[in-house]
């Protein structure tokens, strides 16, 4: 039998990282256990971005160890304080910044450290925090809802490339940005990130939509894990930005089978990032998935994924029009046909 | 030999100063919590749980055990297996263990007890300082060191010890109870070398050697006869004797080391003085002032300062005593009802007679029993009485005895304040930061400049917004005032709302400063002012200061936490340090307290003490009074008498002044007092939308405070209703031509917000609206008044008519425990209003030590009340660990008593009438109904008694309402329950007699500050668990069902509230030993309370708390007795706990035993689940029947 990873070449290259293959395992809650990353080596991720430090929920922790511990101090002269006030703890970036140091002393591929800031101070300094525990890459995760009917667009869009230009002119190893779909120029959008710097681009950051519970009339956290209907909305924008930006493309979000990593890779991404497929089928399926790659590049005859990244990209098809207005015309006609 | 130069300065409070030095010298720690002592085991636990070393470089082992008793005895065995070994405690846990220091004495046992001195609780408990408890323990054979300051415990605790190993012969160091205890003061620190060079290696080496080992076998602790009982108890007399002088040996070689010198007695005053005081402890500070100014002034007096009192060297008294004295005046912190005079008072005479000392008058007084008040105008009044030519003896100081008429007079005018301190009050409340600003403050002035400081902290009895007083004095002198300042040159009110209950400014000097936090800016801020505050700010001429604390702390993240910016406000107006220069230090102290909580938490900080500064104006102050308003009476008019002529004093802050004959001689007070203390502490009161209401009653039940009514009633009784008053149609099937209010006490709600988050009825076109939300009370105060007086009119409802399983039902019913002092929010409370609604009117109350007795029992105000039959709780607390026996003996002489009943009334039966009689022996008091027919009963007899004059039938008469049913409730908390009081508990468990406990399961030792106890989870961070707790928390309903014979509940409101009144009522109405586990969410689990009730519903869907009924009862029909009441586990464990801070701590102390823990505690919930199932679903009596679920 012939051994298909011997003649044909998975390797990619995402933010100046050489990958064995364009399989990365995304940040999810099995990144926060080293034995899973072991795992994920193993089964053949060619890296890892872990889970994500969330600037704002290390603030929180802090105010809240604040508040109780301040809380219910002082109420009698019985009770002055009602909790041991420890010399130190264990807050910040910490836990975080060791699980790095303790993944990349557990496994060879390179590790991405992922970062969801909000202010421009905490970025940089966890960014460089991260870096100096040995991340290969940071991930910026940049999830930011805006509210504020005050603020305009333009603003938010300026505040994203303020904190790409920061956080790159802060540290040397490569910066990606992880961002979500809704800007009115999603293109312009790139291409600004990718003049701020940004050495890759991962589209597209699934928001948290929260739900309602109708019996007690509660707004409730709602998450469910990605469908492959939602990876053509991916497809789509990195077919469009393929060959405008310099910055490295990297799918997320709805990559299920084989076949889907065929297509990003054919739209322009480097790399093809995994969550939903891990959580819901296990480690393991990345076994799978490189062997169903393999088949399927055989059965096709490629030779490498280098050779069909961007081939179906916006530039590289016939009809540049079908990522276009009216090819979302001609879809909704076609459906009101049948 | 470390020169005192390299030593550094700390400002730290008496207990500190005993736990630093305790730790660090000793390898056993046995301890448990007890008031004003716990901190010193609070730290000795964290340090260790941090794993600092003691000098020898090994971390000691400390332990909690289940009571003083329980400490003492492992201290005991730690001692007598060679280790070196502590403990801290005070009052009644001193004399739990006494038993235990008669052996350790009797032994010669080097060890040292570091005692908090308080009151031991007599008429009434105390928290507070004087030496009752120590001279309870003066003929155990321990050795006794008092320290009067702050820089004195640090010295004694490690003279005492180094004193102890030599001697052989135990210590107890003293200090009073919170005036040095927690006090805060600026003291030279030890060094480890400095306990190196005083502990002898060679003398531990000897204890050690003298301890128990199977490689040198003893026997200690034998029996023995009257022949050799006595010379054996003879032959220790030379350790006493050889006691003083190595005690000032060692005071000697601390002094050669250190550099201060101590003796057994230190002399201080004219050296040619006529007239002495003697004294020890803190008053002894006082009296050292009054001394010095006294002296200064050409008085020949002086004061004889008493430090080692066991064993008392009459040589060294002697010696010390000026030759020139003529009269001699000795002072006890004690009293000894009965006895010829106080302890220190009798010694004196003794060593005098011994000596034989002839000549001089010498007379005793008390003073300063519960932290009295001991100022150096008390202390000239002694002096004045020695000049008398026939002084009084047997007096007492600081109190108006007009009874007995033994208190001297004094002129509280007298003031020796050093010129040059600064005198600063701070008037704040509980939790609003403005005690731990100003400790801040102290630790700023401390050790960053050369001035000496002094901190002290005074709170009134309430949990809810109990008012503090900060005293805080420093200058470039030492200060010995360990009295509270009366006279202050900076006056800060940290709330605005203070202005209109307390004269603060009365202690403002002429031309002092005043700091207000006002909600009104420097040009509005006159005319919000109190008469009495702007004439005083005229008259005195105060230099007058506004900041709106809240606005900054709002603007600037720090939420309601005003202490920074008023702090900082005080270090800019005082110019104690120039403003830059303050300004850099407080954020240092920032940097260092909350450095370690996260940066966020700096920042917030900082920007708190820069924003501060640009809102702080100083007001230009109008030449004329011009308020139409005033500070409000402390109680309204229509109060009773005693009310207005005691309470209200008490209230008013002038409880000092109340003479004895105001006082109950035995204690005993009326009930129903807290309706009359109206605090106005929430910022935004619940107001009810009767539109949306479904009559629930969830709010009512909720309400920690009592605060919320509801009533059903016939609609005749709105006539005259004030025009706010609202009402709307029952929702009763069989009150439907009936109105029903829910009535808000807009004066007594603390607005924790409980009531809104159970609310269920949300409104169709905006869920956030409820059937009762908060809005701000002052707007609405006067008008819910008036509703709340014009509900108060309405009857109450009929208790036969109701149907008590339901809550709905069962909140119409009038609570007989209102208005208590507990925490805003607080879990317990709840169920005991819930107890007294089904139950009040017949009730006796035995109440454990506790959160329950201080909210429940503490002056000025008792929460528990009167129906309008004037029938109500009969409450008492006796102590902590004997609450199960208290209880018990109620219900032994209520038995008793009704036996006896029934009996004469058999013996009278012809004459009182036979059908009557027949009634009233065969009354089924089951319903309501039946309990108001036999009281309608009684009511007969008692008229037909009233005519005979034979003894039975006065007999009768006096016994006659032993024949209503009584219901005895034995109340207290987890720290009773499961730990000190368990044993007598189980005993009364075991008894099979008819009471009914109540354990309000807070899982820690929440009145004392959250220790640990065995009800304590798994993974939580506690006091004394500092490093999480390992074990699992004990399953006490568990081990009640054990006996087959007692009903047990494990309840949750917050999970059903129907479980919670089902299980009442089946308790009450089991005829044997009752227990009901509560839980109880707490302050001390660290979250908002406002979510206790969700978090107590999260508590039973994680299976971490299933709640549970065992009815002995069912057995009887054949039936599985256990009834596993929730369903298995829903979510998982983390999705409760880790809600909580008390888990969380752990996880950013220690996360991987934070790890450890929570896996070990999700097994914890897991086996008992299957156990329960197991139980549940047991076959009852041989047939499987089944448990229902």
């Amino acid at each position: 039998m012939i051994d298909l990873s011997k003649t044909i070449d998975l390797s990619t290259s995402y933010l100046g990282l050489k990958l064995k293959n364009p399989l990365v395992a995304s940040a999810s809650p099995l990144c926060e256990d080293i034995g899973n990353i072991r795992r994920m080596e193993d089964a053949g991720a060619a890296a890892v971005v872990l889970h994500s430090l969330f600037e704002e929920q290390i603030e929180i922790e802090s105010q809240e160890l604040d508040r109780f511990l301040t809380e219910g101090t002082e109420l009698s002269a019985e009770a002055v304080t009602h909790f041991p006030d420890m010399t130190g703890y264990n807050l910040g970036p910490r836990g975080y910044l060791d699980h790095i140091r303790r993944a990349k002393e557990a496994v060879r591929i390179p590790i991405i450290a992922s970062l969801n800031g909000v202010s421009i101070g905490g970025w940089l300094q966890y960014a460089r925090q991260m870096e100096q525990a040995g991340a290969d890459a940071l991930e910026l995760n940049i999830f930011y809802v805006p509210v504020d009917p005050e603020l305009t667009g333009e603003a938010v869009e300026q505040k994203y490339v303020d904190l790409v230009r920061e956080v790159k002119g802060s540290v040397k190893i490569p910066v990606a940005v992880k961002l979500g779909p809704y800007f009115s120029s999603m293109a312009n959008m790139a291409k600004r990130l990718d003049a701020a710097g940004a050495d890759g681009l991962v589209l597209f950051n699934r928001f948290y939509q929260p739900d309602f519970d109708l019996e007690a009339l509660e707004v409730v956290p709602n998450l469910t894990l990605s469908g492959p209907h939602e990876m053509l909305l991916r497809l789509h924008w990195i077919a469009v930005l393929y060959g405008n930006i310099r910055a490295d493309l990297g799918l997320t979000g709805g990559c299920h089978a084989a076949t889907d990593v065929v297509k990003a890779m054919m739209a322009g991404a480097k790399v093809a990032m995994l969550t939903s497929a891990l959580l819901k089928r296990g480690i393991s399926y990345l076994e799978t998935l490189v062997t169903e790659l393999l088949i399927w590049m055989s059965e096709h005859e490629y030779d490498s994924i280098r050779q069909m990244q961007g081939s179906m990209s916006r530039n590289a098809v016939p009809q540049p029009s079908a990522f276009e207005r009216a090819n979302y015309m001609k879809v909704l006609s076609s459906y009101a046909v049948r | 030999m470390t020169s005192p130069s390299t030593r550094s300065k700390v400002t730290i409070d008496g207990n500190e100063a005993a736990a630093y030095v305790a730790h660090q010298i000793n390898e056993v720690i046995a301890i448990y919590p007890i008031t004003p002592s716990s901190p010193m085991g609070e730290w000795a636990d964290q340090w260790s749980a941090e794993r600092k070393p003691n000098i020898w470089g090994t971390v000691p082992t400390v332990i909690e055990m289940q009571s003083e008793g329980g400490a003492a005895g492992a201290l005991h065995g730690a001692l007598q297996a060679g280790s070196l070994s502590t403990t801290f405690t005070a009052s009644q846990g001193l004399l739990l263990m006494i038993p235990n220091m008669y052996k350790i004495a009797g032994e010669l046992t080097a060890t040292v007890f570091h005692i908090a001195a308080r009151s031991l609780a007599a008429q009434a408990l105390s928290i507070f300082g004087d030496h009752s408890d120590v001279m309870a323990a003066r003929a155990t054979g321990f050795a006794m060191l008092a320290s009067n300051s702050i820089q004195e415990v640090m010295d004694f605790a490690l003279i005492s010890q180094a004193a102890s190993l030599e001697a052989r012969v135990p210590f107890l160091h003293f200090f009073d109870g919170f005036r040095t205890s927690h006090e805060v003061a600026k003291v030279e620190q030890l060094t480890p070398d400095d306990m190196r060079a005083m502990m002898d290696e060679e003398l531990i080496r000897a204890h050690r050697a003298r301890a128990l080992s199977p490689d040198r076998p003893v026997i200690r602790g034998t029996a023995q006869n009257p022949d050799v009982y006595f010379q054996a108890r003879e032959a220790v007399n030379s350790f006493y004797r050889a006691c003083p002088t190595i005690v000032q040996n060692a005071m000697d070689k601390f002094a050669n080391l250190v550099g201060r010198q101590y003796h057994l007695f230190d002399y201080a005053g004219a050296p040619d003085a006529e007239r002495v005081v003697v004294l020890m402890g803190s008053g002894a500070e006082v009296a050292e002032e009054a001394v010095d100014y006294l002296t200064a002034s050409g008085e020949k007096v002086g004061l004889l300062k008493v430090r080692l009192f066991r064993p008392f060297s009459v040589e060294h008294f002697v010696h010390a005593l000026p030759a020139s004295v003529k009269s001699i005046a000795v002072l006890d912190r004690t009293k000894e009802p009965g006895a010829v005079g106080e302890p220190l008072y009798m010694d004196v005479i003794t060593a005098l007679v011994e000596a034989q000392i002839t000549g001089k008058r010498v007379i005793g007084g008390r003073y300063g029993l519960s932290s009295k008040e001991f100022t150096p105008a008390m202390v000239k009044g002694v002096f004045d009485e020695l000049s008398k030519p026939a002084p009084k003896n047997h007096f007492t100081i600081g109190i108006y005895d007009d009874v007995t008429h033994t208190s001297l007079e004094w002129d509280p005018r007298f003031s020796t304040e050093v010129p040059g301190t600064v005198r600063a009050l701070f008037y704040g409340l509980g939790a609003d930061g403005t005690v731990g600003a100003n400790k801040n403050s102290i630790k700023i002035i401390g050790e960053e400049t050369d001035n000496y400081a002094q901190g002290y902290f005074v709170y009134d009895s309430k949990k809810s917004g109990a008012i503090t007083t900060s005293h805080l004095r420093f200058g470039p002198r030492p200060l010995h005032s360990s009295y509270l300042i009366t006279s202050a040159n900076f006056v800060a009110c940290h709330q605005f709302s203070l202005l209109e209950r307390m004269e603060m400014l009365k202690a403002a000097e002429p031309g002092a400063t005043f700091l207000l936090n006002s909600p009104y800016g420097p040009e509005e801020v006159w005319n919000h002012l109190p008469r009495t505050v702007q004439k005083q700010i005229i008259d005195k001429k105060l230099k007058f200061y506004v900041i709106d604390g809240y606005q900054v702390a709002k603007d600037t993240g720090m939420g309601v936490r005003i202490n920074t910016i008023m702090q900082t406000c005080f270090f800019a107006i005082s110019g104690v340090l120039p403003r830059e220069e303050a300004i850099a230090a407080i954020k240092h102290t920032i940097e260092k307290t909350y450095g370690k909580r996260g940066e966020a938490v700096v920042k917030k900080n900082f920007a708190a003490v820069d924003e501060a500064l640009s809102h702080l104006y100083e007001v230009q102050v109008p030449d004329k009074v011009t308020a139409l308003f005033d500070i409000r009476p402390p109680v309204p008019a229509a109060a009773p008498e005693f009310v207005q002529k005691v309470t209200a004093r008490i209230i008013a802050g002038e409880g000092d002044e109340l003479p004895v004959s105001a006082m109950p001689i035995d204690g005993t007070f009326p009930s129903a007092t807290a309706q009359w203390e109206k605090r106005n502490i929430a910022l935004e009161i619940p107001v009810w939308d009767e539109e949306l209401c479904i009559q629930c009653g969830k709010c009512v039940l909720v309400c920690p405070h009592s605060v919320i009514r509801a009533k059903v009633y016939d609609p005749q009784h709105l006539e005259g209703a004030p025009a706010a008053f609202k009402s709307t149609a029952a929702r009763w099937k069989d009150f439907k031509t009936m109105k029903y209010t829910l009535q808000v006490a807009p004066e007594d709600c603390t607005g924790c917000t409980l009531c809104v988050q159970v609310c269920p009825a949300k409104s169709k076109s905006e869920v956030k609206h409820r059937a009762i939300n908060m809005a701000p009370q002052p707007p609405i105060r006067e008008a819910e008044n008036a509703n709340w007086d014009f509900f108060l009119k309405i009857p109450e409802m009929d208790r036969r008519v109701l149907s008590l399983s339901q809550v709905k039902d069962s909140q119409l019913l009038q609570p007989l425990f209102e208005f208590s002092g507990a925490c805003s929010g607080c879990g317990e409370t709840p169920y005991i209003k819930l107890m007294t609604q089904l139950f009040g009117d017949r009730a006796l109350i035995g109440n454990a030590t506790g959160c329950s007795s201080i909210y429940g029992g503490n002056l000025p105000t008792t929460p528990y009340c009167v129906d309008a039959n004037g029938r109500g709780p009969s409450w008492s607390n006796s102590l902590f660990e004997d609450n199960a026996e208290f209880g018990l003996g109620m219900r032994l002489a209520i038995d008793k008593q009704n036996e006896y009943a029934r009996e004469l009334l058999a013996r009278l039966g012809s004459v009182i009438g036979d059908e009557l009689v027949k009634g009233l022996l065969e009354a089924d008091q089951k319903t309501e109904a039946g309990i108001a027919d036999q009281r309608e009963r009684v009511k007969l007899l008692k008229e037909r008694l009233a005519g005979l004059h034979t003894a039975e039938a006065r007999d009768l008469l006096s016994l006659a309402d032993a024949l209503v049913k009584k219901s005895v409730w034995i109340v207290g908390g987890d720290g009773w329950a499961y730990d000190i009081g368990y044993g007598g508990l189980d005993h009364v468990l075991a008894s099979g007699r008819n009471v009914n406990i109540l354990v309000l399961d807070t899982e820690v030792y929440s009145n004392t500050g959250g220790q640990m106890s065995k009800a304590t989870p798994r993974g939580a961070v506690a006091k004394f668990a500092a490093g999480g707790k390992p074990a699992a928390k004990k399953d006490l309903a568990l081990l009640a069902a054990n006996y087959g014979t007692v009903y047990v509940a494990r309840v949750a409101m917050g999970s059903s509230d129907m479980h919670t009144v089902k299980a009442f009522l089946e308790a009450e109405a089991y005829d044997g030993p009752s227990i009901i586990i509560a839980y109880s969410h707490c302050i001390a689990h660290g979250y908002d309370l406002a979510f206790g009730m969700e978090q107590q519903k999260a508590a039973v869907n994680s299976g971490y708390w299933p709640l549970f009924r065992y009815n002995p009862k069912l057995a009887d029909e054949g039936k599985n007795p256990f009834q596993l009441d929730s369903r298995p586990p829903t979510i998982p464990l983390k999705n409760y706990v880790y809600n909580e801070a008390r888990y969380t701590m752990l996880t950013k102390s220690n996360p991987e035993e934070a790890r450890r823990l929570l896996a070990l505690a999700e097994e914890d919930v897991k086996s008992r689940w299957k156990l329960y199932d197991y139980m549940a679903h047991m076959p009852a009596n041989g047939a499987d029947k089944g448990g229902n679920q």
